[in-house]
């Protein structure tokens, strides 16, 4: 900045010579005149390049101290508890090597909504949004396939339509929750740095950062993200990022009563989670788009999306 | 295969509003008129001169006003400088800033330096608040001298050529906000930056013809036929490139009938019909096509040239915002699911509703007319184009704070002699 003011002031005593000598007329021949107006233009121009140049790197100091503070989780929870900024900062949650995954196993879930009902209440999810929820397939005889949403009351409660038995050749619930990608779209569109990955490998909202703007709604192809309306911000399934980071499994997991909900450690062999996938065929949903899902599925056909 | 219906519960809530619809339609039209005014300043198409200062003043005043429906949008307002302080590099959305930024200073410049002439003149000759206003707007330079303008002439076309590419980014950039979501696809499509910027010229051109006009029946001032002839011309080559782009976007997801086109085609045939079918393909597109292919015919009478060229232009104005409509609420029509339909209804309060969408597009319109009272829009050489009927100024015309030579002055009356003769 000195150097380009030692520029201005330069120019501004050159700006009374022409060809080298001082022009000592005050009122002005046609060159001096000639001479001013370029000064007085250059001078305007060097101004405006260097608050241009100023400006410009101004705001990328704030960029690379933005990156910075996205390496610390700490400076960033998912808005469901202040809690987790705290826990970001354990020995554990620093542990590069552990790496969270989940199977479902449409095969063992029964529909009962008890995950939904849990999950709402350990994050305080708005009435009309939803964490995770459950879907029931119904393949019909005919070929029709027909989609319900499972109500928090489960199956037997109210608001899944009633379905002849004799009609249906196969049917199943297929429980949904964040995939947390690996290659996840909503974390490459977020123009901010809210959207961010935990050393874990769990895709996680910065409260203080977003900006509401939607964009990774939108980019998000299983419908996982929406905009809380009480706090304005993106809101996800963190597979309960505040209870896994005590050794705890997510709300929903625990309250499955038939254990189609698998929580546990990809990086971990014996883990019952790494010993299922090994054993049991899984697949992950919309495997075209190539965002490879930490979320594996058991026992789910090509109809489910 | 029967399929029944079903939505995602979280895509019962389209998350993208009639203002982000308005946020590509208002960048367009600053795409598009600053287009226009870089054919005038680079490719020195001197047809478009009378509209030359009127485009760029335009494209200023709606730029100006470009994030407002985006702020409006923001649930977090109040963090929207975090896009510039904390951009990420792997966003489409973080480079909206920087380019935006740099382009509103780019037209903000080429305004100031376009009329500085005016600017300098007026801060000479005026006093009180108004001359120091203009003193204020000289930015202490005051030389006009031909040596001084000869300078600010090559900025300006250095700036219009920096400009043209600017104007594709700034609006490439936002169809491709669209075309790199994977997810959706009704958007994803790389073509998407290309139809979204193609249409941009056209609705600043059709934008232009229409307040030209516009302004030129309220100061009561003939329009410059040869002037509204090129710029039909221009919009009907544009808008042909425009549909045809559009069209084979749609043939192409048709004829490939990908995995999702089951939902994609029952969207165009049911939930997008008035809006898609019938606005945009036939009253935005094949009515326009038709009108203008009638109007740029050299031996029109201007009037009816001039009144087919307005039709034209505002069913091309509907056209653009149509689309604008179809691809941003189109998109979150359907649920990802791909297996049923939500609704979108835009309330008519709020803040973005009805209400704040008309004050978002009245915005700019107010800014051009404060502007156009605050610097001289018109060249005079559309004195020369007076309408006939009109009484003539009692004193000597004056072109540039030059009086009008002799010749030039028979030149005017010959032209208004033709005019009287072909209407």
């Amino acid at each position: 900045m000195n150097y380009e003011l030692s520029i201005l002031n330069n120019d501004a005593e050159r700006g009374t010579s022409v060809n080298g000598t001082t022009c000592q007329n005050r009122s002005g021949c046609d060159g001096c005149r000639e001479a001013e107006e370029t000064s007085s233009r250059r001078r305007f121009l060097q101004k405006a390049t260097t608050i241009v140049f100023g400006s410009l790197s101004l705001t990328l100091l704030p960029v690379s101290a933005g990156e910075q503070t996205d390496d610390n989780p700490a400076d960033g929870s998912d808005g469901d508890s202040e809690n987790q900024a705290n826990l970001g900062s354990t020995d554990h949650n620093n542990d590069a090597e552990v790496v969270f995954g989940f199977l479902v196993d449409t095969e063992k879930c029964i529909g009962s909504g008890k995950c939904l009902t849990a999950c709402r209440i350990e994050n305080d999810v708005p009435e009309g949004f939803a964490r995770t929820w459950v879907e029931r397939f119904v393949h019909f005889k005919d070929g029709r396939v027909q989609v319900d949403l499972v109500p928090e009351t489960g199956f037997s409660g109210s608001g899944l339509p009633t379905i002849d038995p004799d009609d249906v050749e196969r049917a199943y619930f297929v429980p949904k929750l964040c995939n947390q990608c690996v290659d996840a779209p909503c974390n490459q569109v977020c123009p901010v740095h809210a959207a961010f990955t935990s050393p874990e490998g769990v895709e996680l909202v910065d409260p203080e950062r977003c900006i509401g703007c939607a964009y990774c709604v939108q980019a998000c192809p299983y419908g996982a993200r929406f905009i809380n309306p009480e706090t304005n911000n993106a809101d996800k399934c963190t597979w309960c990022y505040h209870r896994i980071m005590r050794d705890e499994q997510p709300a929903c997991v625990e309250a499955c009563p038939v254990d189609a909900r698998v929580f546990g450690r990809l990086d971990d062999p014996t883990s019952e989670l790494s010993r299922r996938i090994a054993e049991i065929p899984t697949h992950v949903l919309k495997e075209h788009l190539g965002t490879h899902p930490k979320l594996r599925y058991v026992g789910i056909s090509s109809e489910v999306t | 295969m029967g399929e029944s219906s079903f939505v995602f519960p979280n895509d019962l809530h389209a998350p993208w509003s009639i203002m982000i619809v308005l946020y590509p339609y208002i960048t367009g039209l600053v795409a598009g008129a600053f287009v226009v005014s870089a054919l005038y300043h680079v490719f020195h198409q001197d047809v478009l001169k009378p509209v030359a200062r009127l485009a760029l003043v335009t494209a200023l005043c709606f730029c100006a006003f470009a994030t407002t429906p985006l702020l409006l949008h923001l649930h977090h307002p109040e963090r929207a400088f975090n896009i510039m302080i904390t951009p990420s590099v792997t966003s489409a959305m973080a480079g909206f800033g920087f380019i935006y930024n740099f382009y509103m200073l780019l037209l903000a410049v080429e305004v100031w330096l376009v009329f500085r002439p005016d600017i300098v003149e007026r801060a000479n000759s005026r006093t009180g608040l108004v001359g120091l206003f203009y003193r204020v707007l000289s930015l202490g330079t005051r030389e006009i001298t031909p040596g001084a303008r000869a300078v600010d002439e090559w900025l300006i076309r250095a700036l219009a050529i920096v400009g043209i590419p600017a104007a594709c980014v700034l609006h490439g950039y936002v169809g491709f906000l669209f075309g790199a979501i994977k997810a959706n696809p009704w958007w994803s499509t790389a073509l998407m930056p290309v139809v979204f910027l193609v249409s941009a010229v056209v609705s600043g051109i059709a934008a232009l013809i229409v307040l030209y006009l516009f302004l030129c029946w309220r100061r009561r001032v003939a329009p410059d036929a040869d002037c509204v002839r090129a710029l039909s011309r221009y919009l009907w080559i544009s808008l042909t490139v425009a549909v045809s782009l559009e069209m084979l976007e749609l043939v192409h997801m048709g004829y490939e009938s990908g995995a999702e086109w089951h939902i994609l085609s029952t969207l165009i045939r049911e939930q997008l019909a008035v809006s898609y079918g019938l606005v945009q393909l036939l009253i935005g597109s094949v009515g326009p096509f038709v009108i203008l292919l009638f109007a740029i015919r050299p031996r029109l009478n201007p009037r009816m040239m001039t009144f087919c060229s307005g039709l034209a232009s505002v069913l091309v104005l509907v056209q653009v915002l149509a689309m604008r409509w179809n691809v941003v609420v189109g998109g979150q029509l359907f649920s990802k699911s791909f297996r049923g339909f939500v609704e979108y209804t835009v309330p008519i309060g709020g803040r973005e509703g009805w209400i704040a969408a008309g004050v978002v597009m009245t915005l700019p319109l107010a800014a051009l007319f404060v502007a156009g009272k605050l610097l001289p829009l018109w060249t005079d050489c559309e004195h020369a184009t007076q309408r006939a009927d009109q009484p003539k100024p009692d004193g000597p015309l004056v072109r540039h704070g030059t009086t009008m030579t002799i010749l030039e002055l028979h030149q005017t009356s010959d032209t208004i002699a033709k005019e009287k003769t072909i209407t």
